[in-house]
């Protein structure tokens, strides 16, 4: 008997493209992205799969997968997209989801380090290294790694100690939380 | 030649010798830099994966600035570079857009105001002639490797002045320089960007990766436009080879350190001693 595939749950798909504002109905599975994505190796589900579980209303599936999480923002898949698809807007859509949602995956570090790099910026309006790395290692309990990097910065003065604040700090203390504001309307 | 310049946090850290060698730079070819008063973060990679109010927001703030200094901006940060422009580009393409910054900025911006890496301003606007007056020591013999990376050309329509899969604008750069850039085919491969301090073992895969490809094809140094592949093939160098074989030392030189040299300008001046592999040995053979 033969038998067909049929999406039923659109739900997905249609909010990652509104939220994305690129179409990823158009993806036709050609792997062009996967082949030249540099962490593909290290994902569990590759650019183009990820397409697929979209289209397949895999919801669950995705915004609890590593691949998210791996994703190093290098445009690649989005450059080189035969039918225009912004993969990489994609990719950003599905992790905000997965932080709204409350299910991303937990030992993704990378969120531990866009959380503590973006608290850095919201206390000075600059990111002070020193001070994110120390929210970075008590968020993401990732102690010891690098560790034995900070004497070698330190001599070579690539560490500031003390933070720059930026003179508009303030300002941009209230861009953050205006722009959280804005981020619920949409 | 009068620019705005957008520093960037990671010129008063980790790419201290990047924001000295690029002052230096601009100082000896007669381009002049006004730091924006009150700059603040772009918001990088991390705002835009988080919320995309504010990865248009934190540029704006800044764009903003330099439309009222009336000047076009400069920064030598491939990521500042992309987050500016990929924030004039959304701004412009949409009206829902600019009215969401303005009312989160707190000011009106059209999207209007100009942005060019640094690397722009001196090969295409400059131009090699200009800088070739202003030769004094050729980097003869020595053979680099250009890596651009990703956001120095990706995305295409809102960043690249160039051919995105193929650029030469450092090409031409070196080859102001005297030195000999050599082809190879990882030049805009990523080094895995951001994921340097959650993922390291993927920087250092990567990081090898562009590092043995650099020595089978021939270059003895890397020379690079953005703070963080220098970081990741330079701090993380160690690491990589240790990891992934062994490799000969490979220096990661910014692009304002290698035309320093060939400008004359002092060591001192262009933050040589920062680099974690040193520089040294491979100019005692120039």
């Amino acid at each position: 008997m033969e038998e067909t595939l049929t999406c039923k749950n659109t739900k997905l798909l249609s909010e990652v493209e509104r939220r994305s504002g690129t179409k990823v109905s158009r993806c036709f599975q050609c792997h062009k992205c996967s082949t030249g994505c540099p962490v593909a190796p290290d994902m569990d589900y590759m650019s183009s799969q990820v397409m697929r579980l979209i289209i397949l209303g895999q919801e669950e599936e995705l915004l609890k997968s590593k691949a998210i999480w791996l994703c190093a923002s290098c445009e690649a898949c989005t450059t080189r997209c035969p039918m225009d698809i912004d993969i990489t807007g994609v990719m950003d859509v599905l992790r905000m989801m997965a932080i709204e949602r409350k299910v991303a995956e937990p030992d993704a570090r990378s969120k531990e380090f866009n959380k503590a790099f973006l608290t850095s910026v919201r206390w000075h309006g600059r990111v002070f290294e020193a001070g994110m790395m120390a929210i970075y290692k008590l968020r993401s309990k990732d102690f010891f790694t690098d560790m034995d990097k900070v004497p070698k910065m330190l001599s070579k003065r690539k560490l500031a100690l003390w933070p720059h604040f930026s003179r508009v700090a303030g300002e941009i203390r209230k861009v953050f939380k205006r722009a959280e504001e804005e981020e619920k309307k949409r | 030649m009068k620019y705005a310049f957008f520093p960037g946090c990671s010129l008063e850290s980790t790419a201290w010798d990047l924001d000295k060698s690029a002052r230096a730079v601009c100082k000896a070819l007669e381009i002049e830099l006004i730091d924006i008063p009150g700059w603040s973060c772009c918001g990088s990679t991390p705002a835009h994966v988080s919320n995309a109010s504010l990865a248009t927001a934190l540029p704006a703030m800044n764009l903003q600035k330099a439309a009222d200094m009336g000047m076009p901006i400069t920064t030598v940060c491939a990521s500042c570079y992309g987050r500016l422009r990929v924030a004039n580009q959304k701004i412009n393409d949409s009206d829902e857009e600019r009215e969401r910054v303005g009312r989160i900025i707190g000011k009106p911006y059209d999207g209007k105001v100009e942005v060019h890496h640094l690397l722009d301003v001196i090969v295409n606007k400059l131009g090699s002639e200009a800088v070739a007056d202003k030769v004094e020591r050729k980097l003869s013999g020595m053979k680099v490797a250009c890596y651009y990376g990703c956001l120095l050309s990706r995305p295409p329509e809102a960043v690249a002045f160039d051919n995105p899969e193929h650029p030469s604008v450092m090409e031409k750069l070196v080859a102001m320089t005297g030195a000999e850039a050599i082809e190879w085919p990882y030049k805009t491969e990523c080094c895995g960007a951001s994921l340097s301090i959650s993922n390291s073992d993927v920087v250092g895969r990567l990081s090898h990766r562009l590092l043995s490809m650099v020595r089978r094809a021939g270059a003895e140094c890397v020379v690079v436009a953005c703070p963080l592949c220098q970081v990741n093939l330079d701090l993380r160098q160690a690491d990589a080879t240790a990891a992934h074989g062994k490799l000969p030392e490979t220096p990661i030189l910014y692009f304002t350190q290698l035309l320093g040299l060939a400008l004359g300008l002092p060591e001192e001046e262009l933050g040589l001693e920062a680099l974690m592999v040193s520089a040294a040995p491979l100019l005692s053979m120039v």
